[in-house]
């Protein structure tokens, strides 16, 4: 043959076929045209000789297995191109049928991950033997970009183990397991130590298993733990989306509830039409605007940060092998656990040897947790501890390559504690100061190798949070920079790139987002529908909630000192927001600044769960009514309008990192695909946005009112690139 | 328009819907056999070839309840070949549906004489034991926000502000009051023994009521819906709607909600002609009927819009109405139902109702029609509206006016 074919044959003696998945133009197997149409050649084959036939292999001679759709033509589908993808989708369902129902035993053999559509392949053999290799995931993961498995995922796993299991270890949270894992689970069937064993108990199978079927195709077959027609199933079935609904807070994720429809109505008919309904689901969420935003987001915009875009190009790798950290408390002790878990050495220094312990310990809790939950060991928690030096000596930084600064947000004191080491760590160490506000070049000036020197912004807790903001000072070097994004990467942490001016770009936007949900409690609206619109808007948690976390008394202070530093310049001061006027109500009329106090918007009782302080309603009224769906809006836009002026000012420059910095370190919906494709996705594109910001800016004030800069885009009829 | 004349109104009495309940030994069909030979009884001139239709409300429709159970009762019952059978279903409101939809056929002129009620043996067949896709179909589920009852019920008593002090008072009273009616015999009238095939009488009281039931009797029961709606997710699902509600107050439970019973009901209604043929004297008429909505989810405030609306369309204003019975699903649809409506207390559920006496899904809006009529009787009145809370967020109510 010498046409172009992604699956090659080989048949041995036994008349084993072997299905060798590798497509000669990319570095993965990905449900392309070119899988479509060598599938549709292989089975047509194997149906043509199957008399022939003792059996198939398919494996791949990549290193993973096969990696899943094409994402690219996903992102293309409109409204008007559901018959095609539904066409695509369903020849994929077809061949795969073909293979399952052959006649003959078909086995999966998992060199590597098979995720998304390669796990669907799998799911269609009869048996599926992966190499147990650590670094090997499998699942199907669609969800997680707004997707549904279309190629028969939710069909054949739910008729492999049931609707309830089904759906919660594998469909709706789109798990991502190891090879025992997935063994464990019901999707993998036998684990092997290398390929060659993998290979040999393929064939083992076959030999044992001539005339394999699949469960769903034999006589009396049945879904495990019962279908809608069974009253035990069924009771429970009516708590189904309600769960869902509680779990996803009533925010826009339509995939999950799809995945549930797909599952629960599929059971009620066989396989084939079960496939169809499937079918039509995947086409409803390919052709979803939610599903593009996710992948845009998710896939593409994270792609080019963990590529390298915001990275300066000719500096090379680095490895961070010896790093100080400066203050030991809650930030730094998060600090010093994800680097020692990198490998590297820590040197966690504090004003006190028994703070610096204390900032130690908190990796020993962590890793404590992890051996409880049978994830860690104690020789490797050892080892991890032992690399975290705890001291109060300076001298101690002596050959630290790498320094982060986690102490009291003070510009004096700051530059204190770098002063006390900077002539003690290696001369080209990088000096970068986990600050959440204070401008990079001020501090800056504390140093005598400004080069050197960058802002490091973790979010809390640490170990939780996966993002980092990077804040690049006026003279920060390339290489400062590109040390600083390589650290990011070794402590598996994703970086944004932004420029320098107060509050950066996160702390400033989510200030918006706090500001707004505290300017409604003023306006008298009610603050339960606050914190419902926060929730239902995709938010983790809700405004008051959140400024309760931060505290009223730290929010006051930190708008006055930008105040202050705005006077010292001579810049023109902002004007009041309508927040700061309650803040000082809760803060100096009523002692309730928030959590740490016990007393904010919430009450904190011992014994309970928080709740709303009931003289909310007499110190701001919340009998006020206005359409839910501006509650929800109003903190939506603020701040992808805020987001905008960051771009306006130089500070942002990328539209991936405002993305995957607002969903991953301020809790932007994640179903907008971040804070910038949110404007681009929003109804009526551009256009669309502007109208309704200065129908918002209207009713609720001039912040709405959408930047120059985007007006002129929405006119160009562009979008954020 | 021709008017559509109620001859009479009867009912089995309520056995507990357990296995241990009276009636759970009886079909549900013979439930209904034995009021239609009560119907013959005491109609012996009346010529049941002029029956047109057997129309009966049934909310679980499946088993010993499926396929028609009404065109097999008047089977059963020896009804003529040409006597037609009708169930239907519209949730809790379905044996007063029957009543209405009975009254429309007659009102139209095209039929003349109806039986009309509805059966429900929940001992046999459970509650929500038919599927649908209202709950079990996961779009439509998530996408009306769907909850089970008591969960809808104890949103009404958050909304209202109903403790659960509030709604164990109301349970004493309605226990206090159907005790008080069943002793000075107010019932006699409508309440028809069942029997079984020796004739021999199985049940002829109401078994689910309580007498000396107290409002600190209730305290100590566990609320019913807590846990549903904590780990069903139902009570996010109703927060996510009702979004300036913290929480639910979960005060609905056993004792103050309807009780699950067997029964049976049913109604003769015709026009003046059949009347004066069989020489049957007609005990009232009904005025008007009306059926509205509300939110699926709080799903239990449709009776305030639907009597607000027979009110309109009967030109009559809430103080000519006598008595009101409004069925007592649950005790904060009752005080809701009040508290929309203006009235009071001392006018309404007269002799208890469903807290008490039990609430045979079906059959109930036929029954407390019944009810009404006769206490119009009792105290010398003119007007009573009828009115019942159910599924999907729908309100019925009927009027009648004493003859």
């Amino acid at each position: 043959m010498s046409e172009q074919t992604a699956i090659r044959w080989e048949q041995d003696a036994d008349n084993i076929v072997t299905l060798i998945l590798d497509d000669p133009n990319q570095s993965a197997n990905t449900m392309n045209e070119l899988y479509g149409k060598s599938m549709a050649a292989t089975v047509e084959r194997l149906e043509k000789e199957k008399d022939n036939i003792a059996g198939v292999i398919i494996t791949s001679a990549k290193k993973t297995f096969f990696a899943g759709g094409d994402l690219r033509d996903l992102l293309k589908a409109k409204k008007e191109d559901g018959q095609v993808f539904l066409d695509n989708v369903t020849e994929i369902k077809r061949q795969l049928r073909v293979l399952e129902t052959l006649g003959k035993p078909v086995v999966a053999a998992l060199n590597g991950t098979a995720l998304g559509g390669g796990l669907e392949i799998a799911l269609a053999c009869h048996h599926r033997v992966a190499i147990n290799d650590k670094s090997a995931q499998f699942g199907l993961p669609e969800v997680t970009l707004g997707l549904l498995p279309g190629g028969g995922g939710v069909t054949r796993v739910i008729r492999m183990l049931g609707i309830q299991d089904g759906l919660m270890k594998v469909l709706m949270q789109g798990q991502r397991m190891k090879a025992d894992k997935a063994q464990k689970t019901g999707l993998i069937d036998e684990l092997a130590a290398d390929r060659d064993e993998m290979l040999a108990k393929a064939r083992e199978w076959i030999k044992a298993n001539p005339k394999a079927q699949q469960p769903w195709d034999q006589k009396g077959y049945k879904i495990p733990g019962g279908d809608p027609k069974n009253p035990k199933f069924a009771m429970n079935l009516p708590a189904f989306p309600a769960n869902l609904k509680k779990q996803i807070k009533g925010a826009n994720y339509p995939a999950p509830l799809a995945i549930m429809s797909a599952a629960v109505e599929g059971a009620q008919v066989d396989f084939d039409n079960a496939s169809t309904i499937e079918g039509r689901y995947f086409v409803s969420l390919v052709t979803s605007q939610v599903a593009k935003n996710m992948i845009t987001a998710f896939f593409f915009n994270l792609q080019a940060i963990n590529a390298g875009a915001s990275r300066p190009k000719d500096v090379p790798k680095f490895r961070a092998e010896k790093v100080g950290i400066l203050g030991a408390g809650m930030m730094g002790a998060g600090i010093a656990y994800v680097t020692a878990r990198s490998g590297a050495q820590v040197v966690l220094k504090d004003i006190s040897q028994e703070n610096a312990e204390k900032g130690k310990d908190y990796s020993r809790k962590l890793l404590d947790k992890d051996i409880s939950r049978g994830k860690m060991t104690e020789e490797k928690k050892e080892q991890i501890l032992s690399l975290i030096h705890a001291t109060a000596d300076a001298k101690d930084l002596d050959g630290v390559d790498f320094v982060i600064e986690a102490v009291f947000e003070s510009t004096e004191l700051k530059h204190k504690v770098f002063q006390e080491i900077e002539d003690v760590v290696k001369p080209d160490a990088v000096l970068g100061s986990n600050t959440s506000s204070l401008p990079i070049t001020g501090l800056a000036k504390g140093v005598k190798k400004q080069d050197n020197f960058i802002g490091i912004h973790f979010f809390s807790p640490v170990d939780k949070m996966p993002l980092v903001e990077i804040i690049s000072g006026k003279d920060t070097s390339p290489e400062a920079l590109a040390k600083t994004y390589d650290y990011c990467q070794q402590i598996k942490k994703t970086p944004i790139v932004v420029n320098d001016a107060r509050g950066f770009f996160t702390t400033r936007v989510i200030g918006t987002f706090a500001n707004e949900g505290i300017a409604m409690l003023g306006e008298g609206i009610n603050a339960q529908s606050i914190e419902q619109a926060a929730m239902q808007a995709g938010y983790p948690v809700g405004t008051l909630n959140l400024i309760d976390e931060i505290n009223m008394e730290t929010a006051l202070k930190i708008g006055k000192a930008a105040r202050d530093d705005a006077k010292r310049e001579g810049l023109e001061l902002p004007p009041e927001h309508p927040s700061e006027a309650v803040m000082k109500k809760m803060v100096e009329e009523l002692d309730r600044p928030g959590k740490a106090q016990g007393k904010g918007f919430y009450e904190y009782p011992e014994n309970g769960k928080k709740h709303l302080w009931p003289g909310l309603q007499e110190a701001f009224g919340g009998d006020k009514e206005i359409p839910f769906e501006d509650i929800k809006e109003r903190m939506m836009f603020v701040e992808a309008i805020e987001a905008v002026k960051c771009f306006d000012e130089g500070v942002m420059e990328s539209v991936a990192d405002a993305n995957i910095g607002s969903i991953f370190g301020i809790g932007f919906p994640a179903w907008t695909g971040g804070v910038i494709q949110y404007i681009n996705q929003y109804e009526g594109g551009l256009r669309g946005f502007v109208a309704r910001a200065q129908e918002l800016a209207k009713s609720y004030g001039d912040r709405f009112n959408p930047p120059a800069s985007l007006v002129a885009k929405a006119e160009k009829d562009e979008i954020y690139k | 328009m021709t008017e559509a004349y109620i001859y009479d109104a009867i009912r089995t009495p309520r056995g507990r819907g357990k296995k241990d309940g009276s009636l759970h030994t009886v079909k549900p069909l013979d439930l209904v056999v034995g009021l239609i030979d009560e119907v013959k009884a005491r109609f012996p001139n009346m010529d049941t070839n002029r029956i047109d239709d057997l129309l009966l409300g049934v909310v679980t429709p499946v088993g010993d309840q499926g396929a028609c159970i009404a065109k097999t009762a008047a089977l059963a019952a020896g009804l003529p070949d040409t006597v037609a059978g009708y169930q239907l279903n519209r949730f809790c409101a379905s044996g007063l549906e029957a009543v209405n939809t009975g009254a429309q056929k007659v009102a139209s002129g095209w039929d003349d004489l109806i039986l009309a009620g509805g059966v429900e043996a929940m001992s046999r067949i459970p509650m929500g034991s038919d599927g649908g896709a209202w709950a079990m179909d996961p779009v439509t589920n998530y996408k009306t926000g769907f909850v089970p009852q008591g969960i809808g019920a104890d949103l009404i008593a958050t909304i209202e502000g109903f403790s659960r002090r509030d709604v164990d008072e109301f349970a004493a009273e309605s226990q206090a009051r159907a005790a008080t009616a069943w002793e000075k015999g107010y019932f006699g009238k409508s309440v028809v023994p069942v029997k079984d095939l020796n004739g021999l009488t199985v049940l002829d009281r109401d078994e689910h009521v309580r007498a000396g039931t107290t409002a600190d009797g209730l305290s100590g029961l566990n609320p019913s819906f807590a846990m549903m709606g904590e780990m069903g997710g139902f009570d996010a699902v109703a927060l996510q709607k009702y979004h300036w509600l913290e929480k639910i107050d979960h005060v609905h439970h056993a004792g103050n909600s309807s009780g699950i019973v067997d029964g049976a009901s049913l109604v003769v209604l015709g026009n003046e002609q059949v009347g004066k043929d069989y020489g049957m004297k007609a005990r009232g008429r009904i005025v008007c009927t009306a059926i509205s909505g509300a939110d699926p989810t709080i799903m239990l405030t449709g009776p305030g819009p639907a009597a607000k609306k027979a009110l309109a369309k009967a030109g009559l204003k809430t103080s000519d109405i006598d008595l009101w019975e409004i069925n007592e699903a649950f005790a904060a649809v009752a005080m809701r139902f009040m508290k929309d409506m203006d009235i009071t207390p001392d006018v309404t559920n007269v002799n208890g109702g469903s807290i008490a006496m039990g609430h045979p899904l079906g059959a109930t809006g036929a029954m407390i029609l019944g009810t009404a009529l006769d206490e119009l009787e009792r105290r010398d009145k003119k007007y009573a509206l009828c009115t019942l809370c159910v599924g999907g967020g729908m309100g019925i109510a009927t009027i009648i006016e004493r003859l």
